[in-house]
């Protein structure tokens, strides 16, 4: 057993403890006979002159009690793991019994969630049963990072916009919580050029959203912008299928304003979701990923 | 204690046994003014014990806890967890009482309400009438085993368990709808907790009722030790009039005790007979006693057979006793500080418990705030917070509800305009958006300020009335 360095251990608690019972039971006895020191029901102690001890003996159901607990103790030590590292003949563990509950929860879910397993994202969006379930999914799985009400914040993406990084589908959510997601934008500074052309490149990137900008910086950007558009595309409305942003919108994941942009050219971002997979069930999977999806759509019935 | 109880001079070195065996008390049956007052409790007590969770409100059980669901169903009243805080004012209210009660008038409690002495009061009645009185059942037990003997005892049994199961039934029945668990009881269907409880339950009732009976109150109870030390010298006891009895001694009913030298007591020995904890109330004031005047029911009874006046036994203080204090006057010092102490705060205590549940709100409303993030910029500048709300309807219909937020200048919410609606009885989370213009925030500058949440109910039906519930929170302004 690797709770204990050595052996030796395991012998010394069971020792320990199988002592310890057997003198319970040796006090329960050596106690039991007094001989009487005096002839009026007192132990013949007296203190501060007149203060004598009575002698009140304990009932004797309160000894069997006493007993009880040490068979009790022993029986128990038989089936259960107590015994240094001896594991009962039940074989019980925590881990054991954790595993069992939780078969036990996914059964009473399984009648739960059957009936949404077959239905697609609208249809469910269309139940508010299944809505309820999925919000009380997101509370306690999602609204962490990105709020309870899906609107994310800086770094962590609004799932309540249209905005999608991937293919914005069902299936498409329902894989990203199970899985988790990775983006990656490479630092890029190298090969845009001069800090000066970084620059350039931010406010050309702030003029295709129609943001404030430098006209004659953008202008002087728009060519260095030909590396960007690897993956934003030459428009810059992103490729979902590489998982590049569209730079057209208002949306700016990881803040807005030339600073913001020039640190991103310059230094890249690594930005991930963790995967949920071995909290979450398959079906609740299926049903959050539907809410989440309903987030973003005007047949959302928040509130309902 | 005297140096009486010693059982004479043996042998000098003689040795016990420390585990003192069970002596079994064979307490006479009495009957008179205090035994009466006790069968009264013994029927008020049980009838609602037993009748309450039967009892429909509102097309449910009007008394039900619901630990599961964490919802406590008291008649009108749904009680969250959050609530809790009634229970501690209820317990308050019990030991106030408990306090008031044994500083006046001594263990009333353990003599006359307490389920150890009501259930040990069933269950000696049922003894009573299947084993006889005090001497029959002494003969009883004596007596070799025989058809009779065990005809006597094993119905005697039989009855005390269904007792006890039943009371276990009923006390599951506060937790589980009792009329399922009725429907379960048919086919046995219990299940493994229901089992567990009504089995546990019905067992400390026969047990403690049955067999254990004064050892609980002698061994177990700390309430009889702490009832007590809150004693004092003007609390009514039972006390035996020791001027007036001694010396006692047997006499002719004709005889005249002043002629015979001899007091009141004519030493018949059943006021020991009827004690339950098999005392001798005349060696004074003693821990064991509960209090239950069965004493002075029986000595009364005597003295009314002598012609004597009642009351060599009675309700009495020390003081009283010592001074020779006439009813009047015992009555004035029972108004004694402590006493009104104890019993103003009873009043204000009760008063005030009543008057928060007069008020109580019909939902109960929190407000947490995002932890993830502070505060967003959004469109145009706006500075946002997300806030989740937690809407507990403790009502038993549908409510509607709008939340609205200020404190700050122009502050909004993304459903504002949005009714919600929360079922009966539950409560629902619902996630709300906070913003503010980029002027309002400027204004009030980077930090945090306190704004306010006001959850407005709105008026479905004539019963219902406007009401709303203002929660506290802050709103960030990020730097």
């Amino acid at each position: 057993m690797s709770d204990f360095i050595h052996s030796g251990w395991g012998w010394f608690v069971a020792g320990t403890t199988v002592l310890g019972l057997v003198f319970c039971l040796a006090l329960l006895i050596i106690a039991s006979r007094r001989k009487v020191m005096a002839q009026d029901n007192t132990t013949g102690h007296v203190w501060d002159e007149d203060l004598k001890e009575m002698n009140n003996p304990l009932p004797r159901w309160w000894m069997w009690l006493f007993v009880i607990t040490v068979v009790f103790a022993a029986v128990y030590l038989a089936f259960y793991p107590g015994l240094g590292s001896f594991p009962g003949t039940l074989k019980w563990t925590s881990v054991g019994q954790y595993e069992a509950e939780q078969a036990k929860a996914r059964d009473a879910m399984q009648s739960v969630y059957a009936k949404y397993v077959s239905m697609n994202a609208e249809q469910l969006g269309q139940d508010p049963a299944a809505m309820g379930i999925g919000q009380r999914l997101f509370l306690n799985n999602c609204a962490q990072c990105h709020g309870s009400d899906g609107r994310g914040s800086l770094g962590f993406p609004s799932l309540a916009d249209n905005d999608w990084l991937g293919a914005g589908t069902h299936d498409y959510v329902k894989t990203v919580i199970a899985e988790g997601r990775v983006g990656v934008m490479p630092p890029m500074a190298a090969a845009v050029g001069s800090s000066e052309d970084v620059k350039n490149v931010a406010h050309y990137v702030l003029s295709l959203s129609g943001s404030a900008h430098n006209s004659v910086a953008a202008q002087l950007g728009k060519d260095k912008f030909a590396v960007c558009a690897a993956c934003h595309g030459a428009d810059g409305k992103g490729n979902a299928a590489l998982g590049a942003p569209n730079l057209t919108d208002k949306i700016w994941l990881h803040g807005w304003g030339e600073q913001a942009i020039v640190n991103m050219v310059t230094q890249g971002k690594n930005n991930a979701m963790p995967a949920q997979g071995r909290l979450l069930t398959p079906e609740q999977v299926h049903v959050l990923g539907a809410y989440v999806l309903n987030l973003s759509q005007a047949t959302r019935i928040a509130g309902n | 204690m005297p140096a009486a109880t010693a059982g004479g001079g043996e042998a000098p070195e003689t040795s016990v046994f420390m585990y003192q065996a069970h002596k079994k008390i064979y307490a006479r049956a009495v009957s008179g003014w205090f035994a009466g007052w006790r069968w009264g409790l013994v029927w008020a007590t049980q009838l609602l014990f037993y009748g309450l969770p039967w009892l429909q409100w509102n097309d449910r059980q009007a008394i039900l806890f619901d630990l599961g669901a964490r919802r406590f169903y008291i008649f009108n009243l749904v009680l969250y967890p959050q609530d809790f805080i009634y229970l501690t004012g209820l317990l308050i209210v019990a030991a106030y009482s408990l306090f008031l009660f044994t500083a006046v008038a001594g263990r009333l409690w353990c003599g006359y309400a307490c389920p150890q002495t009501v259930y040990t009061e069933i269950f000696m009645w049922v003894e009573r009438k299947l084993e006889g009185d005090r001497a029959a059942r002494m003969r009883l037990d004596a007596a070799p085993w025989g058809a009779n003997k065990l005809l006597r005892k094993g119905g005697k049994q039989l009855v005390w368990i269904t007792i006890g199961l039943w009371t276990g039934f009923t006390f599951v029945g506060y937790f589980t709808p009792i009329r399922s668990l009725a429907v379960a009881a048919s086919t046995l269907g219990f299940g493994p907790w229901e089992w567990f409880w009504i089995c546990f339950y019905g067992f400390a009732t026969y047990g403690n009722a049955g067999w254990m009976r004064e050892q609980v109150c002698k061994y177990m109870c700390p309430y009889a030790r702490f009832q007590s030390a809150m004693f004092d010298k003007d609390t009514l006891i039972i006390t035996y009039d020791e001027a007036r009895g001694e010396p006692r001694g047997a006499r002719g009913r004709k005889a005249d005790p002043a002629t015979a030298k001899l007091g009141h007591c004519v030493d018949c020995g059943l006021c020991v007979q009827v004690c339950p904890t098999g005392i001798d109330i005349r060696k004074g004031l003693q821990y064991e006693c509960i209090g239950c005047a069965a004493c002075i029911d029986v000595c009364n009874d005597v003295m009314d057979r002598m012609q004597y006046p009642q009351g060599l036994i009675r309700y009495d203080t020390q003081n009283g006793m010592a001074q020779k204090l006439n009813r009047s006057q015992l009555l004035k010092r029972a108004l004694r500080p402590r006493v009104l102490v104890y019993a103003s705060v009873l009043v204000l205590i009760v008063a005030a418990l009543g008057t928060s549940l007069a008020l109580r709100s019909p939902f109960k409303v929190d407000v947490v705030r995002d932890r993830g993030a502070l505060a967003r910029l959004v469109d145009d500048g706006w500075i946002e917070n997300v806030y989740r709300l937690q809407l507990m309807n403790t009502t038993e219909r549908v409510q509607h509800y709008r939340i609205r937020a200020s404190g700050l200048e122009g502050l909004r919410t993304d459903i504002d305009a949005t009714v919600i609606a929360v079922d009966p009885a539950e409560a629902r989370w619902v996630p709300v958006a906070a913003r503010v213009a980029p002027e309002t925030a400027a204004a009030a500058g980077r930090g945090s300020h306190p704004i306010d949440f006001t959850v407005e109910r709105i008026v479905d039906t004539p019963d219902d009335t406007a009401r709303s519930v203002v929660e506290r929170s802050t709103f960030v302004v990020p730097r």
